[in-house]
């Protein structure tokens, strides 16, 4: 069997821990191999080793059958292969050619950059693969899902025959993951090959031919996929069975807690994004907000905690009006917020993950008394949340911004969850985290929900919204435009409601079908 | 990782003083002056006898405030380009206030005081609600604020404070910081109280930044706005305070001058400098309350003992300047030596 890229008993180690341990991948040519592991289980650094980035302690890596060795990303370069990156590497303000060529700017008669021909072959990769960049846009002008394609472009225009795509759907939306992963086979179609890091099992089952399992840095083995279930590539990753389908008991709501009537918001252009939205929640019940990102949730979410003001209507939460309210005076009322973007609005980065546990009680009793902080009282809340929620950080006083993110959004989670407030609203709360932590996380809304609390899911996974809400309502253009029953559901519908369809339209087609 | 920041915080300032002082021998050396000669002139000029000892922390004194004043702001995410307006409408509050009030000194002094430092906040709240409510860039409007504030006093001290003179009168000796006891020990150098005050402040900032609800809010919004709005934290008030806090503290630095040093305010030609070596100071200190005041420290020695420099070893005063910038030049450029450190450390293992 002819492989294009082996790597063999590759080691790595950073100071204090081994990344790499033992670990060998071997891609055949025309395959899309992935490379499954929880975050922090080493795939980045494996593939920064393969692409030149880092140099491991023990192994061998052969490419097309000959030994190599791959100093630094040019080699890496020459030998055909390209990286895609987690955070995109291109410059703002340059057009989508002078990206591309930047590094191997093409020459013309008088030494010029001849953008021109550039542009071209640009267009050309581009039409051959079905990436539908425009050469001359400016990045800045275009969606992140762009931006991506323009890092595929960038592999291509260097000739890559091997591309590494390091959880590239981590940043997308749904639509955006399906053409991505319409580009992929076109790319294997055209006899490149692919290593596709992820945490997410059904795009593995989607696309990928063998997927190779790494848990806490050590290699567990290569599957064929068409021989494995999620069931079994979970427990793989994870060293232990993992409960896909959320068990929870029926929900037994209570009394309305929380009502939006009417509301009406604008967006920083100004332009009105929530469009006279009604909704209600009840004490003991998980409502999903399912929607394509852009239909007003953003907005929605943040004229409820008090970020944005609304414009008309009103919010009433535990019978008080909250609309307009300031953020604080909303969380005295009885919210908690996991907000959508945890590096911007969750933490302080630069505080003690500690300082951070009590970033909106800092001021009440027991953590400072008449204005002075009581360091020993915040640092044991802290220590508390840290085990009881399993954040797993060298200590209470390490920086925020050394955690991973799927420790920082439990630490987020915690603090929230331990203010007891009535209505929760978690935005996104598992975005970018794998499975372990995903299934923790639902565990404990759950749990918040059985405890009699309100809670409000706003989330783009529709697997998310189906598995835990109890009920489901479907924005769209700044409204709520139906209500399901999980139960009653499928991602089909759900789609087809999302994408503005009435619901008695889509129960015919359903019908039909 | 935290343990070996703080001792880099320590050593890469200690390190950049010395290889300043070695670049500059390096450059004495070569313009033909005798390099030992004129670290001895420098020592004498700042250490020589007690006179020169009480100049020298008299010199000290409104660089430590000054260096606050920019070291609290720092620490908050903002910009203070304008202490140096905030010390001169200290410097004239406090002397006004000693000038035009009777009472005894036990309210004279404390209220004159508290009028530079009220003046240097008020001086620090206009670029604050520019840039809390209008999102207004503070290092421009500070700067602007610097000249504000020169040109009026000047104006106030010509026409309402005397009549067209260049100085005031001495400020009654109920509102003055200096003593008699202190001038006798130093053989009447200008050594003034404002030391003690000067301490005083470095202590209620760290007091602030670290220990107070209200240190905890004004630094999360300077690391992150958009968290601590989440949080329920007032992003303009903080962006506020944190600037009159910071203009108190050079007002007082200001008031030091007025009160002590010079019991009188005279117009100025240019600026006192004070402000501007306050950065320098910040970022000598690491931006911690008593790193600035070692920070502090150092400049005051350099500065007054430059002074004996060109008589006692025939060094220009720009040679002396230049050594103090390549101080700085070191401490701004201290990533090299964490660098180098680092590196020494790696291959050490
Ligand atoms: N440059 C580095 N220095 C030190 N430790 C690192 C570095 N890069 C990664 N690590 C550590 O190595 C481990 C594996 O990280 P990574 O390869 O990024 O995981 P993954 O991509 O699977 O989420 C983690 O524990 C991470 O903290
Ligand atoms: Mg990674």
């Amino acid at each position: 069997m002819e492989y294009v890229i082996e790597m063999l008993n590759i080691r790595k180690e950073f100071p204090g821990i081994v990344a790499n341990d033992n670990i060998t991948v071997q891609l055949k040519k025309g395959e899309i191999h992935a490379l499954l592991g929880e975050n922090g289980a080493g795939k980045s650094t494996l593939m920064n080793v393969l692409f030149g980035l880092y140099q491991p302690e023990a192994g061998k890596i052969r490419v097309r059958g000959e030994d190599v060795n791959i100093s630094n990303p040019n080699v890496a370069n020459e030998l055909g292969i390209g990286m895609v990156h987690q955070h995109f590497m291109l410059v703002e303000p340059f057009t989508v050619t002078q990206n591309i060529i930047l590094g191997s700017e093409p020459k013309g008669k008088f030494g010029n950059i001849d953008i021109k021909k550039a542009e071209k072959e640009i267009q050309d990769i581009s039409d051959l693969y079905g990436l539908k960049v425009d050469p001359t846009a400016k990045i800045s002008d275009i969606s992140v899902g762009m931006q991506q394609r323009v890092e595929i472009l960038k592999t291509l225009y260097r000739g890559a025959e091997v591309l590494i795509f390091d959880e590239p759907t981590a940043v997308l939306t749904p639509q955006e993951i399906t053409e991505l992963i319409e580009i992929m086979r076109t790319l294997v179609r055209e006899g490149k090959s692919i290593i596709l890091i992820t945490h997410k099992l059904k795009e593995i089952m989607q696309v990928c031919d063998r997927c190779t399992v790494i848990r806490k840095g050590k290699g567990i083995g290569t599957v064929e996929v068409k021989e494995t279930n999620p069931d079994e590539l979970a427990s793989l990753m994870v060293g232990r069975d993992v409960n896909f389908k959320t068990t929870k008991k029926v929900a037994q709501p209570k009394d309305v807690v929380f009502r939006v009537e009417d509301l009406f918001v604008r967006d920083t252009r100004k332009v009105d994004t929530v469009k006279g939205l009604n909704l209600e929640v009840r004490a003991g019940e998980i409502v999903g907000v399912a929607g394509v990102d852009g239909n007003g949730q953003t907005e929605l979410i943040e004229a409820i905690t008090g970020l944005r003001k609304s414009h008309q209507g009103k919010i009433t939460l535990n019978n008080n009006n909250i609309t307009n309210l300031s953020p604080r005076k909303v969380t005295k009322t009885g919210l908690g917020h996991i907000p959508q973007d945890r590096h911007k609005y969750g933490l302080v980065l630069d505080y003690p993950i500690g300082s951070n546990m009590v970033l909106q009680t800092y001021y009440q009793k027991p953590f400072s008394k008449a204005s002075i902080l009581n360091y020993k009282e915040i640092y044991k809340k802290a220590k508390e949340l840290i085990e009881e929620y399993d954040v797993r950080t060298p200590s209470e006083f390490t920086p925020a911004r050394a955690l991973s993110g799927g420790n920082q959004q439990k630490a987020i989670i915690g603090r929230e969850i331990d203010r007891s407030p009535d209505l929760l609203i978690a935005a996104q709360p598992t975005r970018g985290l794998d499975v372990g932590a995903i299934e923790f996380i639902h565990q404990k809304l759950i749990e918040e929900r059985d405890k009699g609390k309100a809670i409000l899911l706003v989330s783009f996974e529709l697997d998310e919204i189906i598995n835990v809400s109890d009920r489901i309502v479907v924005m769209f253009d700044g409204k709520i435009i139906a209500t399901v029953k999980p139960e009653e559901t499928n991602e089909q519908e759900l789609g087809l409601l999302m994408a503005g369809s009435k619901l008695d339209e889509v129960g015919d087609s359903s019908d039909i079908k | 990782m935290t343990s070996n920041n703080r001792i880099f915080s320590l050593v890469v300032p200690v390190i950049s003083v010395i290889l300043g002082l070695i670049v500059g021998a390096i450059i004495m050396a070569v313009s033909g002056h005798n390099p030992m000669e004129a670290y001895a002139a420098l020592w004498r000029g700042a250490f020589g006898d007690s006179f020169t000892i009480g100049e020298t922390v008299r010199r000290i004194t409104p660089l430590i405030l000054t260096g606050l004043a920019i070291a609290f702001a720092f620490r908050t995410g903002l910009f203070n380009i304008g202490a140096e307006g905030q010390v001169i409408v200290g410097w004239l509050a406090a002397v006004w206030v000693g000038l035009v009030i009777d009472a005894p000194m036990i309210i004279h002094l404390p209220l004159a005081v508290l009028a530079g430092a009220i003046a240097g906040g008020l001086w620090g709240f206009i670029p604050g609600i520019l840039k809390a409510k209008l999102g207004v860039h503070e290092v421009i409007v500070t700067i602007m604020m610097n000249y504000i504030a020169m040109f009026v006093t000047n104006e106030i001290i010509r026409s309402v404070l005397t009549d067209h003179k260049t100085t005031t009168d001495k400020i009654a000796g109920s509102a003055s910081l200096g003593s008699e006891w202190l001038q006798s020990i130093t053989f009447y150098s200008r050594m003034h109280y404002g030391i003690l005050i000067a301490l005083f402040a470095a202590i209620i900032m760290w007091f602030i930044i670290q220990r107070t609800t209200l240190g905890y809010e004004l630094k999360a919004v300077g690391f992150n706005r958009h968290a601590s709005k989440y949080a329920g934290m007032s992003v303009s008030k903080s962006i506020i305070l944190s600037m009159v806090i910071a203009g108190g503290f050079a007002g007082l630095a200001g008031a030091m001058e007025g009160l002590g040093t010079y019991g009188s305010i005279s117009v100025m030609s240019g600026f006192t400098n004070l402000g501007f070596d306050g950065i320098a100071v910040a970022l000598l200190g690491a931006n911690n309350p008593f790193g600035v005041v070692i920070a502090a420290i150092l400049f005051g020695v350099l500065k007054e003992g430059a002074g004996e420099m060109p008589t006692g070893a025939g060094v220009p005063t720009e040679l002396v300047d230049i050594i103090i910038a390549i101080i700085i030049f070191f401490v701004a450029s201290s990533y090299i030596i964490r660098w180098a450190l680092l590196r020494m450390k790696k291959e050490g293992k």
